[in-house]
């Protein structure tokens, strides 16, 4: 595009709020009672998360990855590539991120789970909770109506948070920053077109963004026997 | 009763209410001059007269397939018809505005009365032809009225493959877009060089660069004019909507901002119509009242240039 200098943000949205926001409710329709898996699976994850020993790692990771698979097809493909056409360039990054997920969750030695608590373990799951729990009821609060309910697994800006809260706790450092960098910029490029909507809400993404990356560069503390040890395995499952 | 009775229920009740409200609101053609009548300018080369208003369908027609807002859209579409409007404009880069157009065509049995207006927005000049084919198929009609190349993108070959439809009669007209005051220098070379019937650019009562060079120069070349962002995308009404009208409103013949925004634009002689885009049948219905008489001459335009200026 020549003198993309001189576009304003707003220059390049598309479609209304009324638009953007009915995708959810049509979505919703669509699939109902797929809702009530979709949340079943999603604190199925959180109890995952919540486990003093969190074995069953490998389901939270193929679950996620399912999610990602989900949406790439079902929300983005066949509801908001129609209204944006910028989202087919999107498609595969999700599709990609659904693979990382299976690669890095189920290869062995792969990504683990802490066994136990600190600070950005807290600050995961709670962003993992929100992202489950409290985001769908977003809807009802900004006065869309849950009709409206952005769940989790079946929409990307919940799944993206959960993920973002995931990437926050996991082990080794280095693959959990790879998983969470497509997550992150869905989430920037949605508080931003929800920032352009003038919707409401548009800063949570971009908090859910700022608590990952702080959960990620904060410290973590280990017993200072373990890590004499040099036993990453005791404090890692 | 089977969903196939239904919709051609439905579609018979939404021409026989268009045709009705046509026949109540718009004049015959022989009766141009009477006072309900929608003003129309003649394209200068090709002599087609289109009304002074159109219908632009940036974000308001791009809803997808979301049944609700599809009819919401054949709505204003219908009112746009029942009251003489007939230049539609859409591009391939508007998402699905494209075929939400062809759905209320289709349902209002309106492919005969539209000025379809498309763009070719491609930079891969190869691809041309693809998308317009595309674009038709979305449209549901059988040809454009006019193929614009959009934005300017790769216009020396868009160009070329849009003069070589007309030329083959598959395009009536041919034409280039900007926007935003962009590229001006551009558009100022193609509309001396190349052999257009349209250009549309930005061109309101606080965007008046086109003054300046664009609009002579295309009257001097015999080119039609259509204006984009008449409202700056409601930005200009919102910045008006707080500030006082003037008092000799009644003077340019407009009631609100909008009309009094439109009949600026619609009354400069070189502008064969503007393109205001709207989700509602009420302003769609405000928006084609503006091209009625009274419209400002010079003196007044300048008048309310002034003011708005001064706001």
């Amino acid at each position: 595009m020549s003198e993309w200098w001189t576009y304003r943000p707003e220059d390049f949205l598309m479609f209304s709020l009324r638009v953007y926001e009915r995708l959810f409710v049509l979505h919703n329709q669509a699939l109902w009672p797929a809702q009530l898996l979709a949340l079943a699976l999603g604190i199925a994850g959180v109890a995952i998360l919540l486990m003093p020993r969190p074995v069953p790692r490998r389901t939270l990771f193929v679950l996620l990855a399912a999610a990602w698979a989900f949406v790439a097809w079902g929300f983005l493909w066949q509801r908001y590539a129609p209204i944006n056409w910028g989202i087919r360039y999107v498609v595969p990054l999700f599709a990609f991120e659904a693979l990382l997920l299976l690669a890095f969750g189920l290869w062995r030695g792969g990504l683990k789970l802490p066994a136990r608590w600190h600070l950005p373990r807290a600050l995961g799951v709670a962003l993992v909770v929100y992202a489950v729990i409290l985001h769908p009821l977003t809807a009802a609060l900004f006065g869309r109506g849950l009709a409206g309910a952005e769940v989790v697994g079946l929409t990307p800006d919940p799944l993206a948070i959960a993920t973002l809260g995931v990437a926050a706790i996991v082990h080794p450092p280095r693959a959990a920053g790879v998983l969470l960098v497509i997550p992150a910029l869905w989430c920037l490029g949605s508080a931003l077109t929800l920032y352009l909507l003038n919707a409401p809400g548009a800063w949570l993404p971009l908090l859910a963004v700022l608590v990952a990356v702080a959960a990620r560069l904060l410290p973590r503390r280990y017993p200072p026997a373990r890590r004499k040890s040099g036993s990453a395995k005791q404090n890692a499952r | 009763m089977s969903p196939r009775s239904h919709q051609l229920s439905r579609r018979t009740l939404l021409g026989g209410l268009l045709a009705l409200a046509a026949g109540a609101a718009v004049p015959p053609l022989a009766a141009r001059a009477a006072p309900n009548e929608l003003l129309t300018r003649a394209a200068p080369g090709s002599g087609e007269r289109l009304p002074l208003v159109g219908l632009g369908s940036w974000i308001t027609f791009n809803v997808g397939n979301d049944p609700v807002l599809l009819e919401a859209c054949t709505a204003v579409m219908a009112a746009f018809f029942a009251d003489g409007g007939r230049l539609i404009d859409s591009s391939p880069m508007y998402g699905s505005s494209q075929a939400t157009i062809g759905h209320g065509l289709a349902e209002l049995d309106a492919t005969g009365q539209v000025y379809a207006a498309d763009k070719l927005w491609t930079s891969d000049p190869g691809g041309g032809p693809a998308q317009i084919e595309a674009s038709r198929r979305d449209w549901g009609v059988p040809h454009f009225d006019l193929l614009q190349v959009h934005n300017l993108v790769a216009w020396e070959a868009n160009l070329e493959t849009l003069l070589a439809m007309r030329e083959a009669g598959e395009v009536r007209h041919v034409g280039i877009t900007t926007s935003h005051g962009r590229r001006h220098d551009a558009v100022e070379h193609i509309l001396r060089e190349a052999p257009i019937d349209f250009v549309q650019l930005t061109y309101n009562v606080v965007d008046r660069e086109a003054e300046a060079r664009l609009l002579p120069l295309a009257r001097e070349r015999g080119i039609a004019v259509i204006a984009n962002r008449p409202f700056q995308q409601k930005r200009l009404i919102r910045r008006l909507a707080d500030k006082p009208l003037p008092d000799w409103l009644a003077e340019t013949g407009a009631t609100n901002w909008a009309q009094f925004i439109l009949k600026f634009i619609i009354s400069h002689p070189d502008v064969t119509c503007a393109i205001p885009a709207t989700t509602r049948v009420d302003h769609v219905r405000e928006n084609l009242a503006a091209a009625r008489e009274p419209l400002p001459d010079a003196a007044l335009r300048r008048r309310m240039a002034d003011y708005v200026a001064a706001l």
